[in-house]
């Protein structure tokens, strides 16, 4: 019945069955970290002429529809949108709703990540406008795709494996739609102004460049040029010009808040105070940490023992908040190089701040590339569903199978110097440390450290850093005592949900090899905590 | 019980709480039948992980209780056994059964007994109905924890957290913190006694306590009750002067009984009973505080501070607990778990005035070994009640861990 159903599986180096096929396609099987050499050349995208476009530099077309008939919307193509507007996108889903009105069947939805306010894409699979989707599926969409409605397979990269799939070929764009909250006729286009603003545009990058076709949507259009152009228009084809990208206080918070909850508060000092006793905290380091409670906490205690021992750090890497331009601002770090910016004052700093720049997945990110900064940092702090005692670590799915949350930039930042995965040893009454995760996101080798509120995880791999904390306080313990207690706590051995012998998604690697595969689930958990969008 | 009961003798009975909002709780609905066994309806966040470890623990809880025929109805939020357990027992004895029959989880191992004197700057409050704040409260390393029955309890509710709180002493490690309970006043506070003296809680509070008479009434129980299940470890009691007559009474009251370790006041209470307002600066409960370091001191037994209600205003804890132990006291409540260390560092005697006590201590030290009889420091001689005062300084330093450059306090690894 569905397309993309593999021909044959085979175990992967971790130990994973994987299909061989993904949507038609010949794939290669996960192979070990750095054990894959890419060979050929990168994508090629068609040679365009100016003498194509109006040479008044005016792009733009009525609206939507006209620009996917300009660009040649047919069946089967596949559409790519960006997720910088977050839960406040509006565009993707016109776009996908538009093509639907147009007659298209059978189009690839090609996201960096999808968001509950795309949660009607499913009424497109089901009328077969849309046939699946490649990119990050969570609430409703998870659910739809974990249940095996979808045709084809989902396909889930990291924002960096994203950027490679495309450059490598695997992905060919069709027609990019860049939601753009400022632009000017010619298509330039960037993300730090206007009243749809979000901050960088990097996500839609990749796209710009190596799409056949590219459309810029905005709700701010500005007399060229429009500055700066994080998208140049010198790859765009068509602008349209609509009264509303999305909305404002979905696509940016307000005020971004530490959490309060006691046991969260514990995770992110330890994760402090181990940077710091490890000597990581050092003159000129640099760290990674999201938006979330515990990395928002991870940063504000990191900041105060920064203060006491008059350390500065280098440079951050964002996700960008309120708390990192705080930091910025005070000097006690350098630059914040910004995938994505979360609130309010920090879309204000990537606007003003020249020390607060706009990076995208291939600065960042990219495997294939010659190198990234992801690599260059020194702690990145991650969060995680679920890790083994051989430090394997699921994001992607809630240990009852069902697709929860996407990659994002998760498996390129365990390239970090040390990677911390800051996670509460059980929650509600399930153990986040298990004997096998549900679904192996990122592989064991690269994941340092497993901190808890019961205490500290180091990989043995890491005998350095199992040195370098040694009679320093920490509360240091063996992975599978930390598991031994929770379940001693929770009674038992949690037990593991049956999924069916069905793949619904596959879980690439940075270098585009297939790491695990996501099973249809059977059990219908009605009352499974609900879950909440995320890339 | 009559193997069959009457449809009209069949009772019901309902505890805990359930819903989208509610964490590591449950809801349990009770109805017992006349005949058909156990039927168990359940809803639960981890029925994929757990359900049928929860299913046989409801068989297991009921027959312990002595129900064989009932309909039992579960919503479950992610409750740890210990709680699962109180729960349905609270719903069976709400329903009119099991009166005399408990279910007791299975025990930790428990630190070492109480000390009279140990360490007592922090005490975290647990509202004692609610389960989720329980099984990590030993983690953020408070001197004691107080599961709380009194104020934080609804009357309607005292009963199954009664049973919680048990179950907790029993069930959840609290590492090295003291085992606190708050009980309610008696006779209330009897039913309370009935559940945890058996659990060898280390320290009893005993709210809104006016006389000496009323601490013989709770000493009078413990005893009997102890006494009965044959428990051994020592139960202190740390009674809440919390009116203006308490306050008078505060030195009868600390030496009613050897099991007194600790006095302390709730300023809540004692300011409602002046009919003033409580203010941050806390001037209008500045004689009640004096009086309850004085009689404390006198009485041979520790001072403790009220709470500082405001978590938000770290630098407010600060000051109010460096104040505090200025006066005399020996610590203070927490109501979150971010005021602990902020206390401690309160409490703890700041570095030069560590340094300056050791330095007497040394000089005395050397002065008995030299078999002089007046110890000097540089130029000064040192009075006897000085260095009786750094003696104990230093003593408590080193019960802190708290050495002369104030390297922090490690923790077990």
């Amino acid at each position: 019945m569905s397309a993309g159903v593999a021909t044959s599986l085979v175990t992967n180096a971790a130990g994973r069955r994987v299909p061989t096929h993904v949507n038609g396609r010949q794939e290669s099987p996960y192979n070990g970290v750095n054990q894959q050499t890419p060979t050929g050349t990168k994508a090629t995208p068609p040679i365009r002429s100016s003498a194509d476009y109006p040479t008044n530099g005016d792009k733009r077309v009525r609206d939507l529809e006209t620009a996917l008939r300009l660009c040649g919307l047919r069946d089967g193509m596949t559409i790519s949108s960006h997720h910088h507007l977050r839960n406040g996108d509006r565009v993707a889903l016109t776009a996908l709703q538009t093509a639907a009105r147009m007659g298209a069947k059978d189009l690839v939805w090609f996201p960096s990540a999808s968001f509950p306010c795309h949660e009607p894409v499913i009424d497109l699979m089901k009328s077969g406008a849309v046939h699946h989707i490649e990119g990050s599926m969570n609430g409703p969409l998870g659910d739809y795709c974990s249940h095996g409605h979808m045709r084809g397979l989902g396909v889930l990269r990291s924002h960096g494996g994203r950027w490679q799939a495309v450059q490598d070929g695997e992905v060919h764009i069709d027609i990019a739609v860049i939601a753009a909250p400022t632009a000017d006729f010619f298509g330039n286009a960037d993300g730090s102004h206007g009243r749809s603003a979000c901050g960088s545009l990097g996500f839609a990058l990749a796209d710009s460049v190596y799409a056949d076709r590219v459309i810029v949507v905005t709700d701010n259009l500005v007399p060229f040029p429009c500055v700066p152009w994080q998208i140049q228009g010198n790859n765009v084809d068509y602008v349209v010009e609509v009264d509303s990208i999305g909305d404002p206080s979905m696509i940016v918070s307000g005020t971004t808040q530490i959490t309060r909850s006691p046991d969260r508060l514990r995770i992110s000092e330890l994760v402090a105070r181990f940077l710091r006793d490890s000597g990581i905290m050092r003159d000129g380091f640099s760290f990674q940490a999201g938006a979330g409670g515990i990395a928002l906490a991870f940063v504000d205690y990191l900041a105060g023992m920064m203060k006491q021992a008059n350390v500065k750090a280098g440079f951050v890497r964002g996700g960008s908040t309120k708390y990192l331009v705080d930091l910025l601002n005070e000097g006690l770090i350098g630059y914040i190089l910004d995938g994505q910016t979360f609130d309010l004052d920090a879309v204000k700093s990537i606007a003003s701040n020249p020390r607060h720049v706009a990076t995208s997945p291939f600065t960042s990110y990219n495997f294939h590339g010659k190198g990234n900064f992801a690599s260059l940092v020194d702690a990145a702090v991650l969060g995680a569903t679920e890790v083994d005692v051989n430090f394997n670590a699921n994001v992607v799915t809630h240990s009852d199978g069902r697709l929860l949350h996407g990659i994002g930039g998760w498996q390129n930042c365990l390239f970090a110097g040390c990677t911390i995965l800051a996670v509460p040893s059980f929650r509600d009454r399930i153990p986040v440390i298990v004997d096998e995760v549900t679904t192996v996101t990122g592989p064991g080798e690269l994941i340092d450290i497993v901190a808890t509120e019961r205490g500290i995880a180091i990989n043995p791999r890491r005998q350095d850093l199992l040195d370098a904390v040694k009679g320093k306080g920490l509360p240091i313990r063996p992975i599978e005592e930390l598991q031994a207690e929770v379940e001693k706590i929770c009674g038992g051995k949690p037990a593991k949900p049956r999924l069916l012998d069905r793949p619904v998604a596959v879980v690439k690697w940075v270098d585009g090899t297939v790491l695990d595969t996501v099973w249809q689930v059977v059990d219908d958990n009605p009352y499974a905590p609900k879950v909440s969008g995320g890339e | 019980m009559p193997a069959v009961a009457k449809i009209s003798e069949l009772r019901r009975g309902e505890a805990g709480r359930g819903g989208d909002d509610i964490r590591s709780d449950l809801y349990v609905s009770f109805e017992e039948r006349g005949s058909g066994g156990i039927e168990i309806g359940l809803r639960s966040r981890v029925e994929l992980y757990y359900g049928e470890v929860i299913r046989r623990q409801v068989h297991d809880v009921l027959r312990t209780l002595g129900v064989e025929h009932a309909l039992i109805e579960i919503v479950d939020e992610g409750a740890l056994p210990f709680v699962i357990a109180a729960r349905i027992e609270a719903a069976v004895r709400r329903a009119g059964l099991a009166q005399r029959k408990s279910v007791l989880p299975e025990a930790v191992t428990l630190a070492a007994p109480s000390q009279r004197d140990r360490l007592r700057r922090s005490r975290l409050y647990l509202p004692g109905n609610e389960p989720k704040y329980f099984i990590n409260a030993g983690l953020h390393g408070p001197d004691a924890v107080i599961l709380d029955l009194e104020d934080s309890v609804h009357y309607a509710e005292k009963d199954a957290a009664r049973l919680l709180v048990r179950n907790a002493l029993r069930a959840v490690d609290f590492g090295v913190a003291e085992r606190m309970v708050r009980i309610n006043q008696l006779p209330l506070g009897l039913a309370d006694l009935e559940e945890i003296v058996p659990q060898s809680p280390d320290l009893i509070l005993v709210p809104k306590v006016e006389t000496a008479a009323q601490i013989s009434d709770v000493v009078g129980a413990i005893d009997s009750i102890a006494k009965g299940v044959g428990v051994t470890r020592p139960i202190w009691l740390m009674p809440i002067l919390e009116s203006a007559l308490g306050i008078e009474n505060a030195f009868a009251i600390a030496t009613a009984s050897d099991r007194i370790a600790a006095i302390t006041l709730g300023l809540e209470d004692y300011t409602a009973d002046l009919g003033v307002a409580k203010t941050a600066g806390g001037s209008e409960s500045l004689y009640a505080r004096m009086r309850v370091v004085n009689a404390a001191h006198a009485a041979h037994v520790q001072a403790i501070d009220s709470v500082y209600g405001d978590v938000a205003d770290t630098e407010g804890l600060l000051h109010w607990g460096e104040a505090s132990r200025a006066m005399g006291f020996e610590g203070m409540g927490c109501i979150h778990p971010v005021q602990i260390e902020i206390i401690h560092r309160a409490f703890a005697p700041a570095p030069n005035e560590l340094e300056k006590a050791l330095a007497i201590v040394a000089a005395f030290d050397e002065a008995q070994a030299r078999g002089l009889g007046v110890v000097s420091l540089g130029s000064k001689m040192i009075d006897a009640p000085v260095v009786q005062r750094a003696v104990k300084l230093v003593a408590l330093a080193k019960k802190m861990g708290i050495s002369a450059d104030q390297a922090p306090a490690g923790e077990a690894s």
